[in-house]
């Protein structure tokens, strides 16, 4: 590349380039399970064949994703240590335990999906089928809980005392459960099962796109989308609490997302714009009062600036587009299925409507793009620390000097896992058409105009 | 029991359950390839495909329960390790993505695929020969410490006998712990043609298998004079290893007793390893690195040993009923199921 060789920087290039892979797999594996116990559930309950067939599609094609989940998780985990050994050989001593907690659930997670796969006939009962998606929710869920208590860690350092570099007085579950833990937790599960929700209502949408009148994919729709509403509001919800949270105790992440520069009360909410050469606020679209209510709940709240910072400890202010096209993301998902699940309620109403199937299969993709948006602002807010207020990320890194051949390499299989995943699941699919299926195990194939 | 022994022991025993059922798998990739090459494929083929599919995201656990376990237990080791082994580490890692996820491509996914099943059985040789890199430079001798920063010496890692034995032991042994697994999965599959095939690999293996591991125990003693001392207090555990695998070879050759011959040769690789490990005490990373000095605080080790007991009544009923279903229920192994 351009510059001079620098372990840091490569390092965190490496490492954006692993999680913000892994994280797409991550969070569809963590979504779909849930998903997929919702649809066998409506199947039993019903006593519905499409929607037993739903879920046996969705978990075929989650195997797929599983597996390059797992790859990317393991690169990561090992990643940490070979890019971040100083970080590691300081936080180990704290965050140890809920990272051996995170192995735990995938174990438990990984036995569990192993027999649900192939024990679909093996039962008379499918209740007995049915209970053996739980302990694979109950595990991916786990497993995001316990690394996400990580990285809230990373942002709200708690639970040790250190003193010249070392580490004494550690309390493993003070250090878990720190403030940052319940808004970061939540909302990162929250918005696992919304992404999935949408990814898989945007696979339903396309079909009906091309003109598809299978009812099977109808019921796909409106089961996606009615959860996918609950999750949106969830989302939105949480979200304004983890935006309390920054507020009271990561400040000056607020005020750069929104590029907050006096201290003061009835603070607006800027939305896009630029920054022209004396940091003023061009050609964006401000919302009176509303960072004071993000921030506290009042318009009175004081919000603290970025003036009042020491210069040395911001983080960079373009997080803010991240930050934006986040919520902008999050509005369009609830807007999008809450008009859906009031179309499919009114009578007479259609909802499968031309456009509107096009914003569902927009949702898609744009949810995992909130996804990108959310983590990239939420890291890079906290920069320059790695832990926040006690490393700094420059002090974290490698002093390794072949992490760029490292980079390229693994940019490369990146790009090749993602092509093949992309090709395998469209033959998949493409293969065994729904009808086909259908036709194959006896359901009757309705179709609605 | 120290916690500091308590923790690596746990560690090492993840360790050894990741080195059996990761050699079945390892194996079995090659043989699959390999009995395609010969044109043998249909006869073994069934065997491997049912027993792998429900379990292979079982074996990368395993894996992931020691390094995450090890940093846990020993944060010190993510420094060492974490710095010297940037590369080799980083190869593994890549092998490990592309066997793990073309896998599930080639059995979920697509039709047969030559391309695919090359990569299943290339990298079930290569990866235990980069993995193995870890337990070789942890004998001393390819490190240097200079001025704070930690490096490896590929020119000792690539010119030392032992440790090109290392790779060679891991190679044949990954052949001839899968070979014995498989040939005991396919009597209880009643397969006769498959089982003669397999129990032919078996046999194929074991010597070479013994053999290495005695010119290997040879090799370490130039490498490491001291750790090789003490091994030899050990020598016990190392005859119960040798009297497990004569005996496992002679029911493999006789054609009787399948299972019990595979479980001898998991008890031929346990005391093996855990003769090796305990000798290699307390050092981690010798000479810089021992059990006591890498070693996390009380609590978080006191917290560790509780969340794994607690873990392991959550698993083995689990992993029980994993075997159950899959390894003993004869109607699913002959394929009725
Ligand atoms: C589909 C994904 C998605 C959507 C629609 C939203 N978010 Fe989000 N957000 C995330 C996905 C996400 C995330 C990827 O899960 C993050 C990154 C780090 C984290 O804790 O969660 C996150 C972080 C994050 C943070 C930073 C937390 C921290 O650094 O501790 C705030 C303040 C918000 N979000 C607020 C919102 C608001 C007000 C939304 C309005 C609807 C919103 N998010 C929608
Ligand atoms: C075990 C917990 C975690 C650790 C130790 C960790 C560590 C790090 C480190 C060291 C960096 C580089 C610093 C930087 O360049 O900004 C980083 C960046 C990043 N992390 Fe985290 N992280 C953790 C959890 C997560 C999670 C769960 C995600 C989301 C999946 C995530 C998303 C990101 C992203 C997107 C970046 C790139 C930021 C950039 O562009 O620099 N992190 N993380
Ligand atoms: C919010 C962010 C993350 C979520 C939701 C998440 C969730 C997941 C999920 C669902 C899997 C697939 C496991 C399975 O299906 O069995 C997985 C794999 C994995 N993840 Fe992540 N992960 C996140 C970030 C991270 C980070 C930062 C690390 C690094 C420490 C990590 C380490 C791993 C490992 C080691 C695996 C492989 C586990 C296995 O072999 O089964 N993850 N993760």
């Amino acid at each position: 590349m351009f510059f001079e060789y620098d372990p840091v920087l490569y390092s965190r290039i490496l490492t954006y380039a692993t999680l913000g892979f892994h994280v797409i797999f991550a969070t569809i594996g963590v979504g779909i399970p849930l998903m997929i116990a919702i649809a066998e559930w409506m199947g039993i309950k019903r006593n519905d064949p499409h929607y037993t067939l739903l879920a046996r599609r969705w978990a075929r094609g989650f195997v797929i994703t599983v597996a390059i989940g797992v790859v990317t998780g393991t690169a990561m985990g090992l990643q940490l240590s070979l890019l971040w050994p100083n970080f590691m050989q300081t936080a180990g001593h704290t965050i140890g335990l809920p990272m051996f907690m995170e192995a735990f659930a995938f174990f438990f997670e990984a036995i569990f999906l192993g027999i649900y796969l192939y024990t679909w006939d093996r039962f008379k009962s499918q209740m007995k089928h049915f209970l053996l998606v739980i302990p694979v929710v109950i595990g991916a869920t786990a497993s995001a809980f316990f690394i996400t208590t990580v990285n809230a860690f990373m942002n709200m350092p708690q639970g040790f005392e250190m003193i010249d570099g070392v580490i004494s007085s550690v309390n493993p579950l003070e250090a878990m459960f720190n403030p940052a833990t319940p808004t970061k937790v939540s909302h990162v599960i929250i918005t696992c099962y919304l992404t999935a929700a949408f990814v898989l209502g945007a696979i339903a949408a396309v079909r009906i796109l091309k003109g598809n009148k299978s009812a099977y994919h109808k019921k796909a729709l409106h089961l996606t989308m009615v959860t996918g509403a609950v999750f949106a509001i969830g989302t939105a919800l949480v979200g304004d609490l983890s935006g309390k949270y920054l507020h009271e105790y990561q400040p000056e992440k607020l005020a750069a997302a929104e590029w907050h520069f006096e201290t003061e009360t009835h603070a607006p909410l800027i939305l896009g714009g630029f920054l022209d050469s004396d940091n003023e606020v061009r050609f964006a679209l401000e919302i009176p009062y509303a960072l004071s209510i993000l921030a506290g709940g009042t318009p009175g709240t004081e919000v603290t600036g970025l003036n009042d910072f020491d210069p040395n400890d911001l983080p960079p202010l373009w997080v803010h587009y991240f930050f934006d096209s986040m919520v902008f993301i999050g509005m369009f998902l609830a807007f999008t299925s809450i008009l859906f699940v009031f179309m499919n309620w009114k009578k007479g109403w259609n909802p499968f409507n031309r456009p509107l199937m096009m914003m569902v299969v927009a949702g898609g993709p744009l949810s995992i793009l909130a996804i990108q948006s959310g983590w990239i602002f939420a890291e890079v807010g906290r920069q320059p620390w790695i832990l926040n207020g006690f490393m700094r990320t420059s002090e974290g890194a490698t002093t390794s000097q072949h992490v760029d051949i490292m980079l390229y390499l693994f940019l490369t299989l990146y790009a090749v896992l993602g092509i093949t995943c992309i090709v395998v699941l469209r033959k998949m699919f493409n293969r065994n058409p729904v009808e086909r299926e259908m036709e194959k195990r006896g359901i009757d194939n309705q179709e609605i105009e | 029991m120290t916690y500091e022994i308590v923790g690596i022991t746990v560690l090492w025993t993840f360790l050894y359950g990741y080195l059996i059922v990761a050699s079945i798998d390892f194996g079995a990739g090659f043989f699959s390839y390999y009995s395609k090459r010969t044109k043998k494929n249909h006869v073994i083929h069934h065997i491997i495909q049912r027993y792998l599919s429900p379990v292979w995201e079982v074996t990368n656990v395993f894996l992931v329960f020691f390094f995450i376990g090890i940093v846990g237990f020993f944060p010190e080791t993510a420094y060492y390790y974490g710095t010297a082994l940037l590369i080799p580490g980083s190869v593994a890692i890549i092998l490990l993505a592309i066997r793990g996820s073309y896998y599930a491509f080639a059995t979920y996914g697509s039709k047969e695929s030559n391309f695919f099943s090359f990569l299943y059985g290339a990298t079930g040789l290569l990866i235990p020969a980069s993995l193995t890199t870890v337990l070789t430079i942890s004998e001393g001798g390819y490190i240097s410490q200079e001025s704070g920063n930690v490096e490896l010496l590929y020119g000792e890692l690539f010119s030392s006998p032992y440790s090109w034995g290392v790779v060679i032991l891991a190679i044949v042994s990954v052949l001839f712990i899968s070979a014995s697994f498989l040939t005991y999965y396919a009597s209880r599959a009643k397969d006769e043609k498959a089982l003669e095939l397999l129990r032919r690999y078996a046999l194929t293996w074991a010597a070479p298998s013994i053999i290495m591991g005695m010119i290997v125990f040879y090799l370490l003693g130039e490498q490491n004079p001291t750790h090789f001392a003490s091994m030899l207090d050990l020598w016990w555990m190392f005859a119960i290893s040798f009297v497990a695998f004569a005996v496992a070879t002679f029911f493999i050759w006789k054609r009787r007793n399948y299972g019990t011959a595979f479980i001898l040769v998991c008890v031929q690789f346990f005391a093996a390893f855990f003769a090796y490990g305990a000798s290699h005490l307390p050092y981690l990373l010798y000479p810089y690195l021992t059990i006591y000095d890498g070693f996390t605080n009380e609590t978080m080790a006191i917290a560790l040993i509780a969340a794994f007991i607690a873990g392991l009544l959550l698993l083995l009923p689990s992993l029980y009923l994993l075997m159950r279903l899959f390894l003993f229920d004869a109607d699913y192994v002959e394929g009725r199921k």
